[in-house]
């Protein structure tokens, strides 16, 4: 049941392994140029809130959103900006959020990391960890209501959102259902502040998938290649129809969890381990290595993203606030429903 | 035809079955087993694949409902009791009541809850929990007292775009009875006047809509007129009902059997106070169960929710006022 990937398998050089490595790679330069865009915004001042970047977990991210289809559903979470772009959150979606811009997704009521649109199949997280997969499962449960197969539900979780109960309910919901879920836990040796030790007491959180009656997978997460394959395999075969699949990507978060978070408590041995190893870098690296692209072209990419990063930022940056007069202050559908004695005028 | 409060919470299920495709009820030994009320009964093996066993798994519940509403369905859960929703709370006020207002995508989702004091039902299988859910925006909390109610209301709850909270009395599920079910019905939002009066207005809901009227049969011998409003939905709240009662009575007593802290009888005093003060002939009251959970024996739940004789003596003290 549990199956192991942590070798990088002798990469093929067939035109699709390539293609889709290529695909996956350019998420997540160009998810890194928009974290690191964010992160520039945030010591400006220019954002409101917190800002959570996805440094050092773009490989195992980004090979979610390439592997699955555009009618599927995916539930990134914090760590997701490559996933989410290559499912195809455009840059414009992410910028407008986090700067709580009127004509973005979430209009300025939500922000940063909680955006979607989920009538495509993109949802947009709540901030309570664990909550989103039972979703996703609703999702997929309704679709064979409907009678419609060949779906599958991803949801992305950390570490130390394994410890709650939404998790637990969820997963066995979608086991006992027997889903097409995909659920990928990012396991980056900290919650905060808190190392895994207080999480959990088993030596790998893949095993828990036995006590659900799931199929499970461990993935060195700073390795592209071996990302793509094992998301890869795990989303064919849900979408099989052999139910739910839990991924455990072992990685390490490279950033603070947020940018107010200098990150001084991660031990300094787990960065110099090969978890501590960059992802990205790792990737252009077996690109480079493979002959698959040249560093001039890597160079020409890194310029168009950053380019449509800067323009996406200038045309929001132009863009109008949200106007609290404009606002209907209205949280049901159903209007005439609406309690006319409590919202003063 | 005799049909009880349970009856017509089973007859709209169907009915709404039968109706709407996008309809299906998910809970706890629903399916073949009829739920735990019987509120399903032979549901599944008329509407096969749509009346759905869950695991107790409360906020995964709730979380399925929200993705399928998401996905165009419009899923009941049943809980098993009120009492455990707070299992499912989050999910309840934190993914669905937020929905619509984050994305702008409806969630049409209706969960069912037995709740309210039964004899012998204790602390975990009693309680009025309307009042936590009322306190958040983006949901409609529902309270039917009647078998009528409880059918024409859960018929709207499901063909409403937004998450509804059905609070049905399990109390009444077997108490009260009706002729037939009703064809037309006052929508969700509008109070009722169960019994009209001049001396004193009684505001209530579900099932201290009954203790009230018993009171009010026990208060006419001695002179007394009592006008008894049935709120039926606590959210929205028809303020304009209530405030129109007691223009006419000039005396308020809120009635609720949920704990006395802040809540529906609360609200509407808050409301009334501050927009009808001038209406008031003397300052309302309120009446509700005492702060302690919920006891176990049934000489100790007497006491401690509102009794009709608990309702007629609160009245009496005001009406000498
Ligand atoms: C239910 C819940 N409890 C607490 C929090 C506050 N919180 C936000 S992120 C976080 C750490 C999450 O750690 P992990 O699941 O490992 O994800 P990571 O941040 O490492 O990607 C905490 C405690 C929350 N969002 N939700
Ligand atoms: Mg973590």
């Amino acid at each position: 049941m549990l199956q192991t990937v942590s070798d990088p398998k002798p990469a093929t050089d067939s035109t699709s392994t390539r293609e889709l490595q290529l695909s996956a790679f350019r998420f997540m330069l160009l998810a890194r140029l928009l974290d690191d865009k964010f992160a520039a915004l945030y010591r400006a001042g220019k954002i409101h809130g917190g800002v959570f970047l996805a440094r050092g977990q773009e490989a195992l991210s980004a090979s979610i959103g390439v592997s699955l289809k555009k009618t599927d559903v995916f539930a990134p979470l914090i760590r997701d900006t490559a996933g989410r772009l290559a499912f195809g959150e455009p840059v414009l979606d992410a910028v407008r959020t986090y700067l709580g811009s009127p004509l973005g997704p979430m209009r300025g009521r939500d922000g940063n990391v909680h955006r979607g649109r989920p009538q495509e199949g993109y949802l947009p997280m709540i901030s309570h960890l664990g909550a989103m997969i039972s979703v996703v499962n609703g999702v997929l449960f309704a679709r064979r209501l409907k009678k419609i197969s060949g779906t599958v539900g991803a949801a992305c979780i950390g570490d130390g959102a394994t410890s709650t109960g939404a998790f637990h309910e969820a997963l066995n919901q979608a086991a006992v259902e027997k889903l097409p879920l995909v659920l990928i836990v990012a396991d980056n040796q900290y919650a905060y502040s808190t190392p895994t030790s207080f999480q959990f007491a088993c030596e790998n959180l893949a095993d828990k998938a036995i006590g659900y009656g799931v199929e499970s997978y461990s993935v060195d997460g700073t390795d592209l290649s071996v990302c793509l394959k094992v998301v890869g395999d795990a989303v064919a075969k849900a979408r099989a129809g052999d139910g739910p699949q839990l991924i455990v990507a072992k990685l390490l978060r490279l950033c603070g969890h947020g940018e107010h978070d200098d990150a001084s408590y991660v031990d300094p041995q787990l960065k110099s381990s090969p978890l501590g190893r960059d992802c990205l870098k790792v990737a252009e690296e077996f690109l480079l290595r493979q002959n698959w692209t040249d560093a001039a072209t890597i160079a020409e990419w890194r310029g168009k993203f950053a380019r449509e990063i800067e323009e996406a930022v200038g045309q929001v940056q132009r863009e109008p606030a949200p106007d609290p007069f404009a606002e209907n202050w209205l949280a049901i559908s159903s209007e005439h429903l609406s309690e006319t004695h409590t919202n003063h005028e | 035809m005799n049909l009880t409060y349970i009856d017509a919470i089973r007859e709209a299920q169907a009915h709404a079955l039968r109706d709407d495709p996008r309809v299906f009820i998910y809970g706890q030994d629903i399916g073949a087993f009829g739920g735990a009320f019987k509120a399903t009964k032979n549901l599944a093996k008329e509407f096969p694949g749509r009346v759905l066993d869950s695991p107790i798994s409360e906020d995964a519940m709730v979380g399925l409902a929200v993705g399928a509403a998401i996905e165009g369905m419009r899923p009941i859960i049943e809980m098993q009791f009120a009492d455990f929703s707070t299992v499912g709370f989050n999910q309840i006020v934190n993914q669905a009541a937020t929905l619509f207002w984050r994305t702008n995508v409806p969630c049409p989702i209706t969960v069912r809850l037995p709740f309210g004091g039964t004899s012998g039902g204790g602390p975990f299988h009693s309680q009025c929990i309307e009042t936590i859910y009322a306190h958040y925006p983006g949901l409609i909390v529902l309270t039917p007292a009647t078998v009528e109610d409880a059918y024409s209301m859960l018929l709207e709850a499901v063909a409403l775009d937004d998450p509804v909270i059905f609070c049905e009395h399990k109390f009444l599920y077997r108490h009260l009875k009706a002729e037939k079910l009703p064809s037309e019905a006052l929508p969700i939002g509008k109070a009722r006047i169960a019994r009209e009066g001049r001396d004193l207005t009684i505001v209530t809901y579900s099932a201290m809509v009954h203790e009230a009227l018993e009171a009010a049969t026990e208060l006419a011998p001695e002179g007394w007129e009592i006008e008894i409003v049935d709120l039926r939905s606590v959210k929205p709240l028809d303020t304009d009902t209530v405030m129109a009662s007691v223009a006419r009575t000039g005396k308020l007593l809120c009635v609720g059997e949920a704990w006395p802290w802040g809540g529906v009888t609360a609200e509407i005093i808050a409301r009334v106070a501050s927009e009808g003060y001038g209406l008031l002939d003397a300052p309302p009251q309120r009446l509700n169960a005492k702060d302690t959970p919920v006891p176990y024996h049934p000489n100790l739940w007497t006491a401690h929710r509102p009794t009709a004789r608990a309702v007629a003596a609160a009245a009496r003290k005001l009406l000498r006022t």
